[in-house]
């Protein structure tokens, strides 16, 4: 099993990493028994997301995962980031091996988590 | 950049002594060792010399000495040679922390109408004896447990296994793969009747090991061909990898076991000085070269290849590199959780391995594993810096 470039560039210098300071939502997949545990944070403003930033417990391919989609969700609307899929996040990594296309389904999820908590938090 | 492999129990670099003996065995000695003519009597006379010197170390005599193209081969031919010429009895007794060439093999024997029980060991990774003869019955034919632990290290109490398989007639298979040249060995004083071994994990080439057989067992043939290796292995003789085997053997000096154990009696004082981390395994029944440490709110994968970058190779028992994403049966064996076992990471070194290196990967172990955890969202808000 080989990584590309751009996911151990990723896994090494991951983007928006660590805990948002002021965030509105927080979105979080996994399990650590499955030994993926992923946290999205979001601070959002006038529909869109103005900051995002992520915490993972994981491989490479986690942590690469997850710096991609916050890179990729960040500036969009909530409903423009709930789109993203998996797949967009493997098109930004170039590619992923097969045994760990799970961790782009857990990045898509920990987003689309972190926009539904933060929509039933406006709701209240 | 400084380099630091330890990773010598998946493999380890010939030794010079070995290349040197192998080499005339290419290009100038290369006779099939079966031929009738000169060349073929040289090839045979390095091969003789070679069985005879493996034999020596382990107490064996030199017909007892099976050569194999690895040691899962020569597991396989234990383990499912004694099975198939098994007449009425079914029953096999392993342990859960084999290698997979034994665990798989017995799985494979399940499948074909076989019983096997798959005794537990405790925190340390030791069997317990009267579990085991709890475990024997009369349709037991074959107890296989490992010497020393490839993960973990944990060496098992063999002789006393070999005894009590010998008071109630059963044939006791260890694979001593990891042990070898580390841990001395006496077939016969250990009551051992059948053992593997392998050539690469000391210092000699990859693709060739053997099967220590007691004189007198019978085995089944699973390589059908010609009549090499007394009728049990057809194929032609792997001369050159038998001298760079018995060559590394021959090389392997007790003060380099006393410098390991030096080395990794140091490697785990400062590494446990990291917060948050344990020693797997047991301290005093442990393999000279093996340091197997939980980095907890860490995952293995990720940290091993952190390191990796840093000219620094180590394995590791996380889920993430293995095909099933189960972490390894080992770590899950001796208690860890998943989340710890995940977090594991195993060191090795060889007697090639210096002060420096290790002093280089504690050094890059204090940078790396803090960077990690402050990346994890397992790592307790407590014992963070900023929140």
């Amino acid at each position: 099993m080989v990584y590309n470039e751009k996911v151990m560039e990723h896994f090494t210098n991951p983007k928006n990493k660590g805990k948002l300071e002021d965030y509105d939502a927080v979105g979080k997949v996994g399990n650590p028994t499955c030994g993926d545990v992923m946290e999205v944070f979001i601070k959002v403003e006038n529909n869109r997301i103005k900051d995002i930033s992520f915490r993972t417990f994981g491989c490479a391919a986690a942590i690469a995962t997850s710096s991609v989609v916050t890179e990729l969700a960040k500036g969009k609307t909530l409903e423009e980031a709930e789109k993203i899929t998996k797949d967009d996040v493997i098109k930004a990594l170039g590619e992923l091996p097969a045994i760990k296309i799970h961790c782009s389904i857990l990045a898509q999820d920990a987003l689309r988590e972190a926009i539904k908590k933060y929509r039933k938090k406006k709701k209240k | 950049m400084m380099k630091a492999y330890l990773d010598n129990s998946a493999t380890t670099k010939v030794c010079e002594e070995a290349v040197n003996a192998m080499r005339p065995y290419f290009s100038e000695k290369y006779g099939n060792a079966s031929s009738l003519h000169q060349q073929g009597r040289e090839a045979s006379e390095a091969l003789i010399q070679a069985r005879q010197t493996l034999a020596k170390i382990i107490r064996a005599n030199p017909e007892e000495i099976i050569f194999t193209g690895s040691g899962s081969e020569a597991d396989n031919m234990a383990i499912k040679g004694l099975a198939y010429i098994q007449k009425d009895k079914k029953h096999i007794i392993t342990s859960n922390i084999e290698h997979p060439a034994v665990i798989e093999t017995c799985k494979e024997l399940e499948k074909q109408g076989f019983k096997v029980t798959y005794l537990k060991v405790n925190k340390e990774g030791i069997i317990n004896l009267k579990e085991l003869e709890k475990a024997t019955t009369k349709d037991t034919f074959l107890v296989t447990i490992m010497h020393a632990n490839n993960e973990i290290g944990t060496i098992q109490p063999i002789k006393e296994i070999g005894a009590l398989c010998k008071r109630h007639g059963i044939i006791f298979h260890t694979d001593a793969v990891q042990s070898l040249t580390k841990v001395p060995i006496d077939v016969s004083d250990m009551n051992i009747d059948l053992a593997t071994f392998s050539a690469h994990k000391i210092h000699g080439p990859k693709g060739i090991g053997f099967l220590y057989k007691r004189k007198g067992i019978r085995l089944a043939k699973l390589i059908t061909g010609g009549h090499q290796e007394n009728g049990l292995r057809a194929g032609t003789e792997n001369v050159t990898g038998a001298v760079g085997f018995a060559t590394a053997a021959e090389n392997a000096k007790k003060a380099d076991i006393e410098k390991m154990v030096e080395l990794r009696d140091w490697f785990i004082d400062e590494v446990l000085k990291i917060p948050d981390t344990a020693l797997n395994g047991s301290k005093e029944k442990r393999l000279c070269n093996n340091i197997s440490i939980s980095f907890k709110y860490v995952e293995g994968e990720s940290l091993l290849l952190r390191l990796d970058q840093k000219g620094i190779s180590v394995s590791t028992g996380s889920a993430c590199t293995s095909q099933t994403l189960s972490p390894s049966h080992v770590l899950l064996a001796i208690g860890l959780s998943h989340e710890v076992a995940h977090g594991t990471i195993r060191f090795t070194i060889s007697k090639y391995t210096t002060k420096q290196e290790l002093e280089y990967t504690i050094e890059q172990l204090k940078e790396i594993v803090p960077e990690l955890r402050e990346l994890s969202p397992l790592m307790p808000k407590e014992k963070r810096g900023e929140d």
